[in-house]
């Protein structure tokens, strides 16, 4: 089981802070950003706004990132501390 | 060296930069930042703010920007405490704090962190406002610009 995390905006969207989810064939963000996106709204147009980050074991990635089961994953808008 | 913290408690800003100084002969130069809450954004009265974070990847992100400004600066000491939880306008929000040989690689580390800081540091704010309303803050174009003058 990978875990997920929603954080800031994009976790009240989605009324969602954290999840745990098996990736079967789930090999990259994209495929698990598809895979969350089929679920429907709010989810499809959330990951749509193209205003998402991402960050696998609390390194910053990308979409194209590999992910695996055990993984951390967190989802998130721009950064605003400071 | 360094040290991070994400804390919901105050920091006492000359107790910080003591403690980066003390019993130390090798510093020249400290450059200290303090950001605060102000009362007014975007034009709206500001009557306070939640800052929320990623725990774990939070320290680490600091770390790590703390270590580049180490690599490309002078840095002797650094301390960078950010709260996290709710705060008032003239709250205390995050400190940098740069002890170095020189005050030019202090300045600039200094500088360096906080721009990195508001770019790559996975904090969020949402801002109260005084008709009781409240928003999440939008990322800010300026920032990006900031942050990117500093890549080489």
């Amino acid at each position: 089981m990978a875990k997920i995390l929603y954080f800031a905006r994009l976790g009240e969207q989605l009324k969602a802070s954290s999840e745990e989810l098996s990736l079967d064939d789930m090999n990259t963000v994209r495929q698990l950003v598809d895979h969350l996106q089929d679920r429907g709204e709010p989810w499809s147009s959330e990951f749509e706004s193209g205003r998402v980050l991402v960050a696998v074991n609390q390194e910053m990635s990308d979409f194209d990132s590999a992910v695996s089961d055990n993984d951390e994953i967190a989802f998130f808008p721009p950064v605003t501390g400071g | 060296m360094s040290r991070i913290s994400v804390q919901e408690q105050d920091f006492d800003v000359g107790q910080e930069l003591h403690a980066i100084c003390d019993g130390r002969t090798d510093i020249g130069a400290t450059v200290t930042f303090v950001g605060l809450v102000r009362d007014m954004n975007l034009d709206d009265s500001v009557s306070g703010m939640a800052l929320q974070h990623y725990p774990g990847m939070t320290e680490k992100a600091l770390h790590k920007i703390v270590n580049e400004a180490s690599q490309r600066w002078e840095v002797q000491d650094a301390t960078v405490i950010h709260r996290v939880g709710e705060l008032i306008p003239s709250d205390q929000i995050v400190l940098v704090c740069i002890a170095s040989s020189h005050r030019h690689d202090a300045f600039e580390a200094c500088s360096f962190i906080m721009d990195y800081l508001k770019t790559r540091a996975p904090f969020w704010k949402k801002e109260m406002l005084k008709d009781g309303s409240s928003r999440w803050i939008d990322a800010r174009e300026s920032d990006d610009h900031a942050a990117g003058r500093w890549e080489k």
